[in-house]
């Protein structure tokens, strides 16, 4: 996994709630069966026409939006499916961030498996940034997940919170597979104990 | 341990899971069940792979093939996508590798994940369920933590037999009294989301509790814990009781005899104890729940099958006027329309929601002596092969095909518009799936989620239709 630690670029305001994971990428084009390439599904109902073509009314179809590292939302981002193909496609497109008052639960835990940093924070402050998102290539932000803060163009700087671990594991590009494996006495034992009591668990 | 605080449902199947504890209080969770299919499981193999791992316990997982295939005859002659066909020929690949447990298409047991785990008798009271799709909720109706994965944390399990977990809030939902006629699980979950909204049960394991849920059958409850994702919660729980374990005697793999009566000895302690604190805490009067249709493109947008399209006028909240606007243009409707006047082009009966036997009898039920409407295309897509046969054996495929439905082979089918099974655009579709979300069912499609007695009251009136109307006739 890629590490995140700090990042400055273009952040893309898309400014709805409940933003669900088959809006993220429609479920056709879950077939593949590598990581890769599922950028250019992002968001695929509204970035194409029914003929392919671009929509350009569409946020990440306009400059500067086009290279946008950062995405900007309202509440519930990531409900619905708990398909990682949400993350994959964002971290393809090259957006290594969402800042959204709030996220679904299994978007979240994907979102930092893959070096997409989830950021909660107040909706009026998302509404601010926002403001800024809309202000283009002059306005870039800066997420400093070292810090833990948001840096606004302007300067200011707004501080949040990521669960210690997983800031550590996000920070260092940890997989914990490999971090788990050092329990593996614990899980045999655990094991152990319950083929004893349970037995009907255990082929 | 006699002191011990009064636990719930979730905390005493926690508790008896936690292999470890780390040092910021994440618990290392063991996984009794593994379900898995081929969507969401190659990159996890390729990650083992790579990496060199085995699976650690190939007996406590099971792949299964149903989100991504035909549900028609052409799937007895080979896939015909090509990407569905590599999808599918990977996880048989990948399953023979790693020595996992498989269900192949044409096996009369293979169908929807969350349709024959219970119908096996895998998963089973007291377990942690795992599965790559958020409707992993669904195996929590058996007395189970159950809920949905990540690739990243499939690979996780399948090399660990573990997940790192924070524990989650309890919350418990109840709906007292008795459900009235033509009202099913479903109405009761829809009203339920109507109620705490998308995201009101963020963070939190949904109990669910009161008469009316206790008074529900094994299919009735799987429907309720299954759309706890859509209410935010990744699971959703019914503590087992006489109901469960009557089911789980009738399952081929569930245990038998002695291992029965000793795991029943257990199951028995899993009931919340009296005074067990709930973080949130919502009720429900089952009496006044009415037959319970969708309107807009996420499930909180519900309405009784009597209400009309709301006006975004009445919404003070912008940003939920806006959201209304978007809805009310996407689903092409009017504000102050009747539900029941809106025609429908396709019926759907089917997906992990509601595609057991129980839901298959109730749509046959109003569909016996009676026609599909002439511009409708009605299927039913059973939820497994072996609830397909159960309901040939009752003569049910024989009733909806004499009405006009089609009577399709096991799969997730149209409820997630990845296999041939798609609404096109435009296309209005009453559905018993899960979602309503834009695109979800097919780009363009327009989704009204509702029951399946419901869903056959719309295939015969060509509209949605207020079950209530439809008395079945007994004889014909």
């Amino acid at each position: 996994m890629q590490a995140f630690t700090k990042l400055t670029g273009i952040a893309a305001p898309l400014p709805k709630a409940n933003v669900d994971t088959d809006q993220i990428i429609p479920a056709r084009f879950l077939k593949s069966i590598s990581r890769s390439g599922f950028g250019k599904h992002l968001f695929a109902n509204f970035r194409f026409m029914e003929d392919g073509s671009e929509n350009p009314d569409f946020v990440l179809n306009q400059e500067p939006y086009r290279k946008a590292e950062v995405l900007i939302a309202f509440e519930n981002f990531g409900c619905g499916s708990s398909r990682e193909h949400a993350p994959w496609a964002l971290l393809d497109f090259g957006i290594r961030c969402v800042i959204a008052p709030d996220f679904a639960d299994i978007f979240h835990n994907n979102s930092f498996k893959n070096g997409v940093l989830p950021v909660r924070l107040p909706k009026e402050v998302c509404a601010q940034l926002m403001e800024d998102a809309k202000m283009g290539p002059n306005a870039r932000i800066t997420v400093d997940l070292e810090r833990e803060v948001v840096v606004r163009p302007n300067g200011e700087e707004i501080p949040f919170k990521i669960d210690p671990l997983r800031r550590h594991l996000l920070l260092n590009g940890l997989d914990d597979i490999g971090q788990t494996m050092q329990h593996a006495p614990a899980i045999d034992s655990f094991e152990a104990k319950q083929k004893a009591s349970q037995p009907w668990l255990y082929a | 341990m006699s002191a011990q605080k009064p636990r719930t449902l979730f905390d005493k199947i926690w508790d008896a899971h936690v292999v470890d504890t780390l040092p910021d209080g994440t618990a290392l969770l063991y996984i009794d069940l593994h379900l898995t299919h081929e969507v969401t499981t190659p990159q996890a193999y390729d990650g083992l792979r790579a990496a060199g791992r085995r699976v650690r316990r190939p007996d406590a997982t099971l792949a299964v093939v149903d989100h991504n295939i035909a549900t028609d005859d052409s799937r007895r002659t080979g896939i015909l996508d090509p990407e569905s066909r590599l999808q599918v020929e990977t996880l048989e690949k990948n399953v023979a590798e790693f020595g996992v447990p498989y269900i192949p298409l044409l096996d009369d047991r293979q169908g929807i994940v969350h349709v024959i785990g219970p119908e096996l008798g895998r998963s089973l009271p007291g377990m942690t369920i795992v599965c790559g799709d958020s409707h992993t909720s669904t195996h929590g109706a058996m007395g189970a933590l159950a809920f949905g994965i990540g690739t990243s944390e499939v690979e996780h399990v399948l090399a660990t037999q573990t997940l790192l977990q924070k524990p989650a809030k309890n919350m418990r939902i109840s709906v007292d009294g008795n459900l009235a006629y033509g009202c099913t699980g479903k109405d009761i979950v829809l009203a339920i989301i109507g109620r705490i909204g998308t995201a009101g049960g963020t963070g939190h394991v949904i109990e669910y509790a009161g008469d009316a849920i206790r008074a529900l059958d094994m299919a009735g409850r799987m429907t309720v814990c299954n759309m706890s994702i859509e209410g935010g919660a990744r699971a959703g729980m019914v503590a087992p009781d006489q109901t469960t374990y009557d089911y789980v005697a009738k399952t081929p793999n569930g245990p038998k005899g002695e291992a029965l009566a000793r795991a029943m000895e257990w199951w028995k302690t899993l009931p919340t104890d009296p005074g067990a604190h709930f973080d949130t805490v919502v009720q429900l009067d089952a009496h006044a729940i009415a037959p319970q249709v969708t309107w807009g493109t996420n499930p909180e947008a519900v309405l009784p099958i009597t209400g009309v399209v709301p006006n975004p006028a009445d919404e003070a909240d912008e940003a939920r006027r806006v959201q209304m606007e978007r809805m009310i243009h996407y689903m092409d409707l009017t504000p102050g329309q009747r539900l029941q006047d809106l025609a429908v082009d396709v019926v759907f009966i089917g997906s992990c929601t509601n595609s057991r036997i129980e839901d298959i009898r109730a749509a046959a039920a109003i569909a016996k002596g009676r026609k599909v409407a002439d511009h409708v295309r009605a299927m039913v897509v059973p939820g497994s092969g072996l609830v397909k046969k159960q309901a040939e054996a009752e003569g049910l495929d024989r009733i909806l095909r004499e009405a006009g439905f089609e009577w399709r082979e096991a799969g997730c089918s149209m409820c997630l518009g990845m296999n041939p099974d798609k609404l096109t655009p435009g296309q209005r579709c009453a559905s018993t799936s899960n979602r309503n979300f834009e695109g979800r069912q097919g780009p363009g499609g327009r989704t009204h989620l509702l029951s399946p007695a419901m869903a056959a009251a719309a295939a015969l009136a060509g509209r949605l239709a207020d079950v209530r109307d439809y008395q079945p006739k007994e004889s014909v």
